[in-house]
């Protein structure tokens, strides 16, 4: 099987991910949707693992994971944080830090 | 102990005494204060002793030693040390300066007893101790300056002593500003020679500077001429001398230390310490000698018209500065550096015994109100009559061995230096008037209010103390003298200082007898080796040719003084009117003031002014705001793209992002 799939589906993942966090208002949707962006990485990095044939690329993959999974830690606290003080699920409306 | 080390122990006690009292003010009570800031002085004087003696047992060809501590600069060809120069010109000027600020030390102990900022005085005049030190002991230019400077601002913070008044404070500025004058021209004389000689080291620089420089050549005239405005301004010779009698309206010990036995000396020193220098440039050396000669007359006339007793005792000061210049000028080295002795003797006691019937005055400096003294103070009166007598060069006191042996050798030098012998005798005979006119006018006479009531009550009754230049009420908070103010004459610390000071004056010029004893020139030699102005000598004939003529003149100007002030008190009057336009002329300090103010102040505030109004305005106005306001536009473009918006920063980012990755991919490829 040749890269250009791996590569291919990866973009599309990317580009579905980037679309999502740019057009969608709520906040637990861009966070699914940056999960989506970091995957599309981990799948590239596999794909590029396996076409170099060592498992540096993977190494990578299991890092980010760790990352993502800080992340969303972080991420679901402030969505949880925000829903207990009734604010509007709404990242449009949390615009407190406007120039 | 070796020199130098009883030399750093010289320097410790007065710094510690300074630091302790300063820090410790809260706790310590006055009394205590008042004991440490005496006790560190007087250790001080003993390690002077100390160096003294461990210099007296060296060969007199090996008296001179240098020490360093750390290095305080070393960088690119500049080695600084923090380093002192201990020779028998330093030793001797540390023995002054430690001698007489200890009895003025004890002095302040009683006549500060009433003021609020008791521990204020002692710290500070602890601290103009350990500067002065410093500047006598330093053992490069660097170091030089550093105490040069810190003594300028010791004499500030003293003489602006009682803040409140604002008579004070504008003299301490004054004080201030013209001894900068002085420090510039000694930073840029530092500059010069360490360009020319490669070292701002003393002994290097004395070693070097006669290979270096041929005779006269304009580079070490220059210096000599920058260090001689620094010696003028802090010396207050003339153009630059005009701080010195507003310096009075600091407190009268003060006065007596600073501004007449020490600090002012310091040109004098200076002079003498880089002879070497000032005999390369003998243009710049008689330069120094008729700048001496023109304050020393100068001073003397305004010293004779003057009714303030502290300002009339400052331009006396002046004047015997104006001798002590003119002898390390013309190269009377040793006869210059002893004339400082005497003179630190009798002017700190005429200052002392002023300071004495000032307080019983309260505060009052006028001698046209003062009289009768004589009978109400005699302890007072006597050592008053004892400075005066010294100061006038009465046969066998202090002054009178001191200044003639300065005249005696321009006479001996000859030629041109003759001027100074004729015209410094015609400066003694005014010394001699003026210095008994205070006499006759303040002790003999009927007693004014204040002396009758200290005879008939005891102690000093008079009524609240007023300033006497504004004639405002004074604050007496801050300062003195206190509500309760009984000090005069009758402290026992300030009649022991006194009385030492009295004995000195009389027969302290008895070491320096000519063709007898000589100690100061003999321990002095060394210092002057291979200068051949020092080994010029009048003979035994020529010095006392000298003092016959100087005692005389001081026997005369005491019998004019007696005619005018006591004979036939109407005649200065009947003078003052038919010579007016003299006497106008006298009585306004032959308007230096006025003069500097016209030629320097007001051309540099109108060019201030003119600059204000263009440049600063458009210039240097326009470049600031100018610069805020482009930050400021620039800033409101940026604050456009901060919207807020979570989903417009992440467009963002992935636009730059992609724009990124399309550059190096075209830019690959």
């Amino acid at each position: 099987m040749s890269i250009d799939w791996f590569i291919v589906l990866s973009a599309l993942l990317f580009a579905t991910g980037a679309l999502g966090i740019l057009l969608r208002r709520s906040p637990m949707v861009i966070l699914l949707c940056l999960e989506l962006m970091l995957n599309a990485g981990n799948l590239a990095l596999v794909a590029f693992s396996r076409m170099v044939g060592n498992g540096q690329g993977q190494v990578f993959a299991v890092i980010v994971m760790v990352i993502a999974a800080c992340e969303v830690v972080v991420g679901l606290g402030l969505i949880v944080a925000i829903f207990r003080r009734r604010i509007p699920l709404n990242v449009d409306d949390l615009r407190e830090l406007r120039g | 102990m070796s020199a130098t080390a009883w030399a750093w122990l010289v320097l410790l006690f007065p710094l510690l005494g300074s630091i302790v009292i300063g820090v410790g003010f809260h706790a310590l009570p006055q009394k205590v204060a008042g004991i440490i800031g005496t006790v560190s002085i007087a250790l001080a004087f003993a390690c002077g002793i100390g160096a003294l003696l461990s210099l007296l047992g060296e060969d007199p060809e090996a008296r001179h030693h240098a020490s360093s501590l750390w290095d305080y600069a070393s960088v690119a060809g500049l080695d600084i040390k923090l380093g002192i120069f201990v020779d028998p010109l330093s030793v001797f000027m540390v023995l002054i300066v430690t001698g007489v600020s200890t009895l003025i030390h004890l002095y302040s102990y009683g006549y500060m007893q009433s003021d609020e900022g008791y521990h204020r005085f002692f710290s500070y005049l602890n601290f103009f101790v350990f500067s002065m030190l410093l500047l006598v002991l330093a053992g490069n230019f660097v170091l030089l300056t550093v105490g040069w400077a810190f003594v300028g601002f010791a004499s500030y913070a003293l003489i602006s002593f009682w803040y409140r008044r604002e008579t004070a404070t504008r003299a301490g500025m004054k004080a201030f500003v013209i001894n900068v004058v002085g420090d510039i021209g000694l930073v840029l004389a530092a500059f010069l020679i360490f360009r020319e000689l490669g070292s701002f080291d003393y002994g290097t620089v004395f070693e070097k500077a006669p290979e270096v420089f041929t005779t006269n050549e304009w580079t070490i005239t220059a210096i000599c001429l920058l260090l001689l405005v620094g010696a003028f301004a802090k010396s207050a010779q003339l153009p630059l001398h005009t701080w010195l009698p507003d310096a009075m309206e600091g407190p009268t010990p003060v006065s007596s230390l600073i501004h007449a036995a020490t600090m002012v000396t310091a040109g004098v020193y200076l002079i003498a310490r880089t002879h070497v220098l000032f005999e390369l440039a003998p243009t710049a050396a008689d330069i120094a000698a008729f700048v001496g000669l023109a304050t020393l007359l100068v001073a003397a006339t305004m010293a004779l018209v003057m009714t303030d007793l502290k300002r009339a005792i400052a331009y006396s000061t002046m004047s015997q500065i104006g001798y002590m210049i003119m002898g390390v000028s013309i190269g009377a080295y040793s006869a210059g550096m002893f004339h400082l002795m005497t003179h630190a003797f009798f002017k700190a006691l005429l200052f002392m015994a002023a300071g004495s019937i000032i307080a019983a005055m309260a505060n009052d400096q006028n001698i046209d109100r003062m009289s009768g003294f004589g009978k109400a103070m005699r302890f007072t009166s006597i050592t008053f009559v004892c400075g005066a007598l010294a100061l006038a060069a009465f046969p066998g006191t202090s002054g009178f061995f001191s200044k003639d042996e300065i005249l005696a050798f321009a006479e001996a030098r000859g030629g041109m230096y003759l001027i100074f012998t004729v015209l410094g005798y015609v400066g003694a005979l005014m010394t001699a008037i003026y210095s008994f006119r205070l006499v006759f006018r303040v002790l003999p006479g009927r007693p004014c209010k204040e002396a009758q009531e200290l005879i008939d009550t005891g102690h000093v009754a008079h009524e609240a103390p007023k300033n006497p230049a504004t004639g405002e009420p004074e604050d007496t908070d801050v300062g003195f003298p206190g509500p309760e103010h009984h000090i005069a004459e009758q402290s026992l610390p300030m009649r022991v200082a006194m009385g030492v000071l009295a004995v000195l004056a009389l027969v302290g010029g008895l070491i320096q007898i000519p063709g007898v004893d000589d100690v100061v020139t003999k321990f002095l030699d060394p210092v002057w080796e291979g200068s051949p102005l020092a080994a010029i000598e009048p003979t035994l004939g020529e010095d006392y040719t000298g003092l016959g003529i100087g005692g005389v003149i001081a026997l005369l100007g005491i019998g004019i003084a007696y005619v005018l002030y006591v004979r036939r008190p109407e005649l200065p009057r009947r003078l003052e009117q038919r010579l007016r336009p003299l006497h106008t002329l006298f009585a306004n300090k032959w308007y230096f003031d006025e003069a500097i103010d016209f030629l320097v102040v007001r051309p540099a505030l109108a060019i201030g002014r003119f600059a204000n109004r263009t440049f600063e305005r458009f210039v240097v106005d326009g470049l600031v705001n100018g610069t805020a306001e482009t930050v400021r536009g620039a800033g409101g473009v940026v604050r456009a793209v901060q919207s807020g918006f979570v989903r417009s920063y992440a467009l963002l980012l992935i636009a730059g992002f992609a724009g990124l990755a399309l550059y190096f991919l075209l830019s690959s490829s």
